[in-house]
């Protein structure tokens, strides 16, 4: 691994809310140049949103989200461009448009923020296929593709302006095992190769412990512990054991809220 | 019952409030939209694809439309004109009826049909899709690559539709009107060519503009707004909004159509 010393992103008490549901409680957090951090969680614990906010996709409510020393909450919009375009990011689906091929969607950000000739565009386009073993399928339309195969498309997108730091949102979700794990060696290759700094949000435990150099787990909108895998793996926390051992949650439920909510809004 | 009465009345509030905000959001996507004109470098490869699918592709329909419509307007003009003896009208009342008023509505009716539906579906699942996040985390602005192309497309396609609708209506009520009721092609065409003014055509080509800038922008709002204007953003929030752009911008066309035809008559 490189050296790693510079913090690239820095999260520090954030705050977020859904209208009235506090989504994000005082997150506080940062990754360090190179590193691969997966933030891990169960379903609403609020990663999907904390991973839109570290996007500039959604604002907190409070807090300040720095990458690369600028901070994303008061940059203004020809700030946030220069900074998106040392940034890629790999969508759970993909988010390929159908309207184009396969090839033309990896192609768009290199058409956008560069003055290569086509022929650089395409040598460019094909290099990156090949990385993610996409090979001859650039004149395909992504309706024509595998869901791993989406997601490969979708990284190869993310990554053809060669970016400083690569987020991938549940790069496993869905995946056959061979799939998940080919994703995950792919990952593993980006930042050995391209020395990028890579954040994963993922629920998959299997594939966060594989990849990452540290994890980072939230519960209930709170960052219960970062931490190496196996600091993970020996912490005492019940809730960080229960994620990893796969146990269910087990509630203790207030008998008079229980009443309130099956009677709610009846007379 | 006070309860009841006291839920109806916030509801209507809430109602009132969610349309208020509904038509600013309307207000702001347009501004945005319009605003790239000058901030970014006109999207020209774009607006041709877009001129294809908005305006080549809804060619045969437009056709088709215009030329039935003006075979029952002249089926219905000779009816009423051969009562009173004056079926030399027929192509000016024909004509006329079609530049002014039912050209660009019936187009515009058409191109709310054929594109504004497919298109306010189409945003709507690249909303969902989280396609315009992607846009915006690659650095391209959503409003100048997907939105701005296909409204000028829009603007360009509606009135040249307009044209073919009115040139075919004209030929529908020709067949009628000179080959199968046997009125003179000479009262027909002369008779056109004496009534209709500059100030006609231009009522036409005002409207069709305005209804092809309104059809587009109405339809690309309620889908790229979907995810904060519908409950639900599957597919059923991608039928709603489809539901509602398609209402929407068919009734303000006719009340644009109305405030446009009481300005210029």
């Amino acid at each position: 691994m490189t050296s790693v010393t510079q913090d690239i992103i820095e999260v520090k008490n954030l705050v977020s809310h859904y209208g009235e549901r506090q989504i994000l409680r005082n997150v506080d957090f940062s990754v360090k140049k190179g590193e691969i951090r997966v933030i891990m969680g169960g379903s609403g614990s609020g990663k999907s949103t904390l991973l839109n906010h570290m996007l500039a996709l959604l604002k907190p409510t409070s807090g300040s989200i720095k990458i690369d020393q600028l901070n994303i909450l008061t940059a203004n919009r020809k700030e946030l461009s220069k900074l998106r375009q040392k940034m890629g990011v790999a969508f759970q689906g993909g988010a390929l448009f159908s309207s184009m091929t396969v090839g033309e969607n990896i192609k768009l950000p290199l058409k956008h923020h560069t003055e290569l000739d086509d022929n650089t565009i395409d040598i460019m386009t094909r290099l990156k296929l090949e990385l993610m073993n996409l090979a001859g399928f650039e004149n395909l339309m992504p309706s024509e593709l595998s869901g791993g195969m989406l997601k490969r498309a979708g990284l190869a997108r993310a990554v053809i302006m060669d970016p400083k730091l690569l987020f991938f949102d549940e790069p496993s979700a869905g995946l056959d095992p061979v799939t998940a794990v080919e994703l995950d060696e792919l990952i593993l290759k980006l930042r050995d190769a391209m020395n990028m700094t890579i954040v994963v949000v993922t629920h998959e435990l299997e594939s966060a412990f594989k990849i990452a150099d540290k994890i980072t787990v939230l519960f209930d909108g709170e960052v219960v512990m970062t931490g190496t895998v196996d600091e993970i793996k020996q912490s005492s926390d019940e809730r960080i054991q229960n994620l990893i051992n796969r146990r269910p949650r087990n509630d203790v439920v207030d008998a008079e809220q229980y009443i309130q909510r099956l009677t709610a809004g009846q007379n | 019952m006070l309860s009841r009465l006291k839920q109806m009345i916030e509801k209507m509030g809430k109602s009132a409030v969610d349309s208020i905000e509904s038509a600013g959001r309307l207000a702001v996507f347009l501004g945005y939209t319009l605003s790239r004109l000058w901030l970014f470098r006109f999207p020209l490869q774009e607006v041709i694809k877009h001129l294809q699918f908005i305006g080549a592709r809804t060619v045969p329909l437009i056709l088709v439309s215009g030329l039935f419509t003006g075979m029952v307007i002249a089926l219905q003009f000779y009816d009423t004109l051969i009562r009173f003896g004056s079926v030399e009208l027929l192509g000016a009342a024909v004509a006329m009826s079609l530049i002014r008023e039912l050209g660009p509505v019936m187009a515009a009716l058409m191109v709310i049909a054929r594109v504004g539906s497919a298109t306010c579906a189409e945003i709507g699942i690249m909303r969902n899709e989280q396609q315009f996040d992607a846009l915006d985390c690659m650095a391209i602005d959503s409003y100048h690559y997907v939105i701005l192309p296909r409204l000028i497309a829009g603007i360009i396609s509606v009135p040249l539709l307009t044209a073919m609708f009115d040139v075919f209506g004209i030929g529908g009520g020709y067949v009628v009107g000179v080959l199968i009721h046997g009125v003179s092609e000479g009262a027909y065409l002369i008779g056109m060519a004496d009534t209709i003014v500059w100030n006609d055509v231009w009522m036409g080509i005002v409207k069709s503009t305005i209804f092809g800038l309104l059809i587009l922008w109405i339809c690309m709002a309620k889908g790229f707004f979907l995810h904060i204007e519908q409950k639900f953003s599957g597919a059923e929030g991608v039928s709603n909004a489809t539901t509602q752009a398609v209402v929407l911008s068919a009734l303000l066309m006719l009340f644009v159509d109305y405030i446009v035809s009481s300005l210029m008559l």
